[in-house]
């Protein structure tokens, strides 16, 4: 007999005929009687003093209802660290100053979208022009120009991690390196941009329709911003077009739709243009990093010390967290005796940068991985052995952060080994570099400072066995509608399709924070398996009533069958169970709730996961052009529950990944983006792609529900820096510079034969 | 500007619309007729979320005029299914987990329907060739060239399940 029925089958998604059909509502396909459109006026500076702001020749042109500004607004600072007054520091509408080229300034409503755009045109905005600064390293000097008042030097947040012994511990290495790198900025590219059908109507209530990871932040983020009650407030968002970090904030479109429809009492759609979204919404936060490490003359790992300088962009954003977060999993994952981290955000004028997939772990592996290949080549230590003598285990303790309680990474670095050997002898040109990594299963820090267990879910058993699953979390692609399904059914015993979902609707669904974080599988699973298993337990009381065995018997259900776990052929259909319950229950269905917030697992996560990726890169080495060949993943995700799923999430992050190594920039001039479109701006096509193999290892995690633990976002952190590896393994020259470009290798081949000359 | 008359068969229905000239094919399918299943990611012919079949050719909807296409007839996504009847790309692609968000999928299933009907054995690379404008940020392709792979090699039946 198989461990599950319904867990680590392959099964399809929940919502899949809905989108092959094409019949999944998004915000974007959301029309209502009356419905007005939007356009955002945004700032063409980069840093600039708003003078004066008329709209007399935009609200007298036909077809405009409204034109609103920041003097329209409650004035409120926001920011998704809501805890922190200090970090809330985004109006959204500008009131007196523009901090960055795409600032929203003014936002109009009118009968249509080019009656919207044609009234942006007609708005004049005075600005007074001021000194800009664009780089972290400039910025953080005393004469640059500042930003916000109370932030001396630009310095937005500064973090910083110690344990053990640094001087000591690098009086004792053998070998000491240190290394700068820069890791670039990189666009969600989401295809559905940001968009929000927001209709406030005369009772005092706003609902609004929008693209989003987290109904339930913008919910509260809305209601701080706008001055109303959090629950005068729905939030709906049935299908989200992608969200890989950019759609937890309050964006744009919804506080200026927001707004308009407030002052109309009518519904107002905006929709971002692809050029806004690239020029004027979040990024992945560029990063210049210093590392030193000390190790023994055999490899092992001594010391390490980081510093970092971000590129915070004009705002806080999600800033504060990428920073913690790249300087803990600077560590991993491995054991570092003695470690220092101290992260500096400073604030730019430039678009804000903040969580991206992977929230500053691709950025901190890039440089870690990087750096260990190097040390293992000057020491002439294998590149895989070194990393499995330093590895982290299950029960290793990261020093006052993080208690490992599973860990398959020596298995994952076995299986990448053995790949390797039988790949055999490359092609000329090509190389195979590895890079290993780690990442959280949701986090634990209450930054957002909600008075709600993290996840909850209620379980509604009905007279015909169907059982309406009401879940918070939010599926943006990443499949955590079905993996809550899935949970849902192998818990209570009935099949997938037993189960309707309800999701997406702050009106309806428990409170869950969303999904950021690799947080929805281990969290709103566990209040999802805490629920089932409250509802099963009390279908099998009637049961057992039923039955009456001999009272050391257990019951169970598996696969609509209650049952004698000792004698399995004694059983009741589970449909006929439920019906006579619901009849003693006084006919009322049988209900449960389940949450779950994490308790006792320090301050980052309840779990992590594991993995080692191998990238086959071959290199041109007339024109320094690197394609990828193949790219090799041993994973521990805990125990698997949706295969087809975990495979989809594998190959969508090293698509993504992938981009962030070697194809996608956003190059600046003065502030402003140069390549704010899909031409330009190059994410993987399908020729680009390289063939995918994953190998799944096994782990129990004794926190996540069924043993499993996160499987989507790690898996952005290892790519670019096996890629970097695998470029070094082809040419001998390591690029410490993202993305790797042609003319970086190109340049660094050019610099090496000088060197040989 | 003078609205137009556009005479189009979409999904086999007959419409006389009138309409500005400006207005573009996409927006006549969403906006006029209600299509949603088809998308718009970029407007700017980049992304190909807005593909449709028109005369037998894939084309990209933000980037003709709607009145370019008079007299034509025109496919969207939501004509693949005959009822509850899915094609076998659809199939094969809830099958392979070939979507996520799904925003892409529509445009995909088009590209995918219209290569298989003019080439019903393509190698992997004529499918990468197939589909290469079609951006998808979600799966990374591979499971969507899995898809029409399998479909390609007759494992999945016009009419069945």
């Amino acid at each position: 007999m198989t461990k599950f029925n319904v867990i680590n089958t392959p099964i399809h998604n929940v919502d899949g005929i809905a989108k092959v059909t094409g019949r999944a509502e998004y915000a974007f396909d959301v029309v209502l009687p009356q419905m007005l459109y939007g356009k955002i006026l945004r700032s063409p500076y980069p840093h600039a003093k708003i003078l004066n702001i008329d709209m007399t020749q935009a609200e007298a042109l036909a077809g405009v209802k409204a034109v609103v500004t920041g003097k329209d607004t409650l004035g409120v600072k926001q920011g998704i660290w809501r805890r922190y007054k200090e970090l809330c520091d985004e109006e959204i509408l500008a009131r007196e100053k523009v901090r960055y080229i795409g600032e929203p300034v003014a936002a109009v409503a009118a009968v249509d979208e080019d009656t919207a755009e044609e009234a942006l045109d007609l708005i004049e905005v005075e600005y007074e022009s001021l000194p800009a600064v664009f780089e972290p390293l400039e910025a953080i000097k005393e004469d640059a120009p500042l930003l916000h008042e109370n932030a001396e030097r630009n310095i937005n947040v500064t973090r910083h991690i110690e344990w053990g012994d640094l001087d000591e511990a690098f009086k004792q290495a053998d070998y000491v390196r240190e290394d700068w790198f820069r890791c670039s900025s990189q666009a969600h590219v989401c295809m559905e941009t940001h968009c929000a059908v927001a209709s406030y109507t005369p009772e005092g209530k706003l609902t609004v329709w929008t693209s989003t990871q987290s109904h339930y932040y913008i919910k509260v983020l809305l209601a701080d911003v706008l001055g109303l009650k959090e629950n005068d407030i729905r939030v709906i968002s049935r299908y989200t077009g992608g969200g890989f970090g950019s759609k937890f904030e309050l964006d744009s479109a919804q506080f200026c739709s927001a707004v308009l429809s407030m002052k109309l009492c009518k519904p107002v759609k905006i929709v971002l243009s692809r050029e806004e979204e690239f020029m004027a919404t979040k990024r992945r936060t560029p990063m210049f990093y210093y590392l030193r490490s000390g190790v023994k003359k055999d490899g092992t790992f001594l010391v390490k010390e980081a510093r970092v300088f971000t590129e915070g962009g004009a705002y806080t954003a999600m800033g504060a967290t990428a920073l913690y977060l790249t300087g803990f999993f600077q560590s991993f994952p491995y054991v570092w005796p003695s470690y220092q981290y101290d992260g500096y955000r400073v604030y730019t004028n430039t678009a804000p940068t903040s969580a991206m997939r992977g929230f500053g772990a691709p950025q901190a592996t890039f440089c870690a991985e990087t750096q260990i290949d190097l040390i293992a080549e000057e020491l002439g230590i294998d590149r895989i052995d070194i990393r499995r003598k330093n590895a982290m285990y299950a029960g290793y303790e990261v020093p006052g952060q993080a208690t490992i309680q599973s860990c398959g990474l020596i298995e994952c670095l076995d299986k990448v080994e053995e790949w390797i050997k039988d790949r055999g002898k490359l092609p000329p040109h090509h190389g195979i570099g590895i890079a290993a990594y780690g990442f959280m299963s949701g986090g634990i820090f209450n930054w957002f400072n909600t008075p709600y267990a993290f996840s909850s879910a209620i379980i509604q058993v009905n007279v015909d066995g169907k059982v309406d699953l009401f879940i918070g979390s939010q599926d943006m692609g990443q499949g955590s509608n079905t993996t809550m399904a899935m949970i849902c059914a192998e818990e209570l015993g009935v099949r997938v399709e037993d189960i309707r979902l309800h999701m997406g609707d702050t009106d309806k669904c428990p409170v869950d924070l969303g999904a950021w974080g690799s947080r929805e599988t281990l969290m709103q699973g566990n209040a999802v398996k805490m629920a089932a298993a409250d509802v099963k337990r009390q279908i099998i009381e009637y049961a057992a009533a039923k039955m009456s065995p001999n009272i050391v018997y257990d019951l169970d259900i598996k696969d609509r069958w209650v049952h004698l776990i000792a004698r399995p052929e004694r059983g009741l259909s589970y449909f006929d169970v439920v019906k006579e319950a619901i009849r003693g229950k006084e006919g009322q269905p049988i209900v449960a709730r389940g949450h779950y917030t994490p308790h006792g697992k320090g301050m980052i996560s309840p779990a992590y996961s594991f993995g080692v990726q191998a990238v086959e890169a071959g290199v041109d080495p007339e024109t320094g052009k690197v394609s990828l060949k193949n790219c090799v993943t041993a994973h521990d995700c805990g125990q698997v529950i949706n295969p087809l799923g975990v495979q989809g999430q594998l190959e969508g992050a090293i698509a993504m990944a992938a981009g962030y190594g070697f194809t996608e920039d956003l190059p600046m001039d003065e502030g402003k983006i140069l390549n704010p479109n899909l031409v330009d701006y190059k994410i993987l096509r399908t020729t680009e792609m390289p063939e995918t193999t994953v190998m799944e290892v096994e782990t129990y995690e004794p926190e996540g529900p069924f043993g499993a633990k996160e499987a989507g976002e790690g898996l952005t952190n290892p790519t670019a820096g096996a890629l970097a590896n695998a470029v070094f393994q082809a040419t001998g020259t390591s690029i410490k510079e993202l993305p790797i470009t042609p003319e970086k290798v190109f340049n660094a081949l050019k610099e090496k034969e000088k060197i040989k000359k | 500007m003078e609205k137009q008359m556009l005479r189009i068969t979409v999904n086999s229905d007959f419409h006389e619309l009138y309409i500005k000239p400006k207005m573009l094919l996409v927006e006549v399918l969403r906006d006029e007729l209600g299509l949603m299943g088809t998308k718009r990611g970029c407007n700017t012919g980049a992304c190909h979320a807005c593909t449709v079949i028109l005369n037998g050719k894939t084309v990209k909807s933000c980037s003709i005029l709607a009145i370019q296409a008079d007299g034509a007839e025109v496919r969207t996504v939501e004509d693949l299914a005959d009822g509850a009847e899915l094609t076998p790309v659809q199939r094969s692609f809830l099958d392979h987990g070939a979507y996520q968000c799904g925003f892409c999928t529509s445009g995909m299933l088009l590209s995918a329907t219209t290569l298989l009907t003019e080439n019903p054995n393509p190698t992997v690379e004529q499918i990468k060739e197939g589909i290469h404008g079609n951006l998808c940020r979600c799966t990374g392709y591979n499971s969507i060239i899995r898809a029409v792979k399998a479909v390609a090699e007759g494992k999945y039946k016009e009419g069945g399940k």
